[in-house]
């Protein structure tokens, strides 16, 4: 008997995480829905002030604006040149300079 | 009926062996978690903002022209607008005001932009969230710029971006043209870029090389490079990510190598006790499977839900600080959770099955071997 309830307390605690698992994918799809209307105002505001960028790097210029680099600073010389901003490591020269 | 009591059975003994090791086995466990955990964090995390960006930056300038001088940016004039608006299929085109202003009072940069359509009185401005909460300026307080001259130059809050739009405008600040000006000097006939709008889609690469061709000194960018920019901006060859990945797929490698290399003297006595009694090499496999089973799907669901949690919950509170670098003015965004389900589909076949694959295969050579020279060992 004892030996069966392992088994059971294993299923059950599979089980538990397979509805943690379903009531993540519920979230991620209500959320989805839920962020649309802020997803749109964000797409208006990228149109009407017609930015490039999303700011997740505000270290340096070409970080911030990376669609928008030019060949001229460090790491963008060339994909393995030496660069000077942590965000460097991270991230890859913009697809328009790799050409 | 009998098949499922029969894996019960022996799922009943994978655990109680699991748990007679139950230190060894809840390090196991542990590791392979965290290990899961971090590859997951990292998927969820770029799938999401490379996601985000495509959906957002839709709606960026179709074109770009920028006057490139010894190979930097510089003010393109106006006056290239006119020929170039002329060309077939271009709707419609502007000067874009923008530029940056380090601010020494926080040591950050901002970006200051003419909005087009959003008229700003002179004197005052909008800003990001990310300067409000960094400067702790609000509505109705003034800010102080130098201005290239040297002069003072006091612009008022008009309004804070709300936090939900920090990925995009958290360091933004929004003025009218003439304290950009001011601030900035420069001549009326130039502006920082031209941005385009053309009538059909499949006409830009065309219009692109016309404007090549009529200026030369100029660098075109299409909306198509600025949205493959940020497809690729997190891709698996970049920087970090490929460390991260090589590190915890090396992990990972040693882990199965450690498993597949061999069992311990006292699971190959186990396992000959097991025969000796009357199991069936078959009944060893099933168990030997049970037990990676136990250990590499528990880890994996575990691992998968602290990573969804993590990312979507804690905004990526672990990964943030690596993200940061080290700017001052880093925006605190929550993003919407947009899973790629391929990618957890990937993460559990090279996960999970190694793992539970690495377990049978040194277990059914023990489980082959005459149980007496087994014991005898």
């Amino acid at each position: 008997m004892n030996s069966m309830r392992k088994a059971k307390k294993f299923f059950f605690f599979i089980l538990t995480q397979g509805i943690i698992l379903i009531f993540l994918l519920a979230h991620s799809l209500y959320q989805i829905h839920a962020d649309q209307s802020w997803l749109e105002e964000k797409k208006r505001m990228v149109r009407d002030l017609e930015l490039t960028d999303l700011c997740l790097f505000t270290e340096a210029n070409y970080t911030r604006h990376l669609t928008q680099a030019d060949r001229h600073t460090a790491f963008q010389n060339s994909p393995l040149a030496l660069e000077h901003f942590p965000s460097g490591s991270i991230l890859l020269p913009p697809e328009h300079l790799k050409k | 009926m009998e098949g499922w009591e029969r894996q019960k059975n022996i799922l009943d003994f994978s655990l109680s062996s699991l748990l007679r090791r139950k230190g060894k086995n809840l390090a196991l466990v542990f590791v392979y978690t965290l290990l899961v955990f971090t590859l997951a964090s990292v998927l969820f995390f770029t799938h999401a903002i490379k996601r985000e960006a495509s959906l957002i930056l839709q709606d960026s300038p179709e074109l770009i022209v920028q006057k490139s001088i010894a190979g930097r940016q510089e003010q393109i004039p106006l006056r290239y607008l006119e020929p170039i608006q002329k060309i077939r299929g271009v709707q419609s085109g502007r000067g874009r005001l923008w530029g940056y202003y380090y601010d020494p009072i926080i040591g950050a940069n901002y970006t200051l932009m003419v909005p087009e359509k959003q008229t700003l009185e002179s004197g005052k401005i909008s800003i990001g969230q990310g300067i409000s909460k960094t400067r702790l300026v609000f509505p109705g307080d003034t800010m102080e710029f130098r201005s290239h001259d040297g002069m003072l130059l006091q612009l008022q809050i008009q309004q804070v971006f709300p936090s939900e739009s920090e990925l995009i405008a958290s360091d933004l600040i929004l003025l009218a043209e003439d304290d950009f000006r001011r601030l900035f000097g420069g001549s009326r006939e130039y502006a920082t870029d031209l941005t385009l709008r053309v009538r059909n889609q499949r006409e830009l690469p065309t219009i692109a090389l016309k404007i090549a061709e009529m200026f030369p000194d100029t660098r075109i960018i299409l909306r198509e490079e600025i949205l493959r920019t940020y497809e690729s901006i997190f891709n698996w060859r970049g920087g970090m990510m490929v460390f991260i990945l090589v590190g915890a797929l090396l992990a990972f490698i040693i882990f199965a190598w450690d498993k597949a290399s061999g069992l311990s003297l006292e699971e190959r006595r186990e396992i000959g006790i097991l025969k000796a009694v009357g199991w069936e090499t078959s009944d060893v496999l099933l168990l030997k499977f049970w037990e990676g089973t136990i250990i590499s799907l528990s880890s994996f669901l575990m691992g998968i839900i602290w990573a969804y949690a993590h990312v979507f919950f804690t905004s990526a509170a672990l990964l943030a600080p690596a993200l940061k670098g080290w700017a001052v003015l880093y925006p605190e965004f929550k993003l919407t959770p947009f899973i790629d389900f391929s990618q957890v589909a990937t993460l559990f076949f090279l996960t999970v099955v190694p793992y539970t694959v690495a377990t049978i295969i040194p277990s059914w050579r023990a489980a082959t071997i005459d149980p007496d020279s087994v014991m005898r060992t």
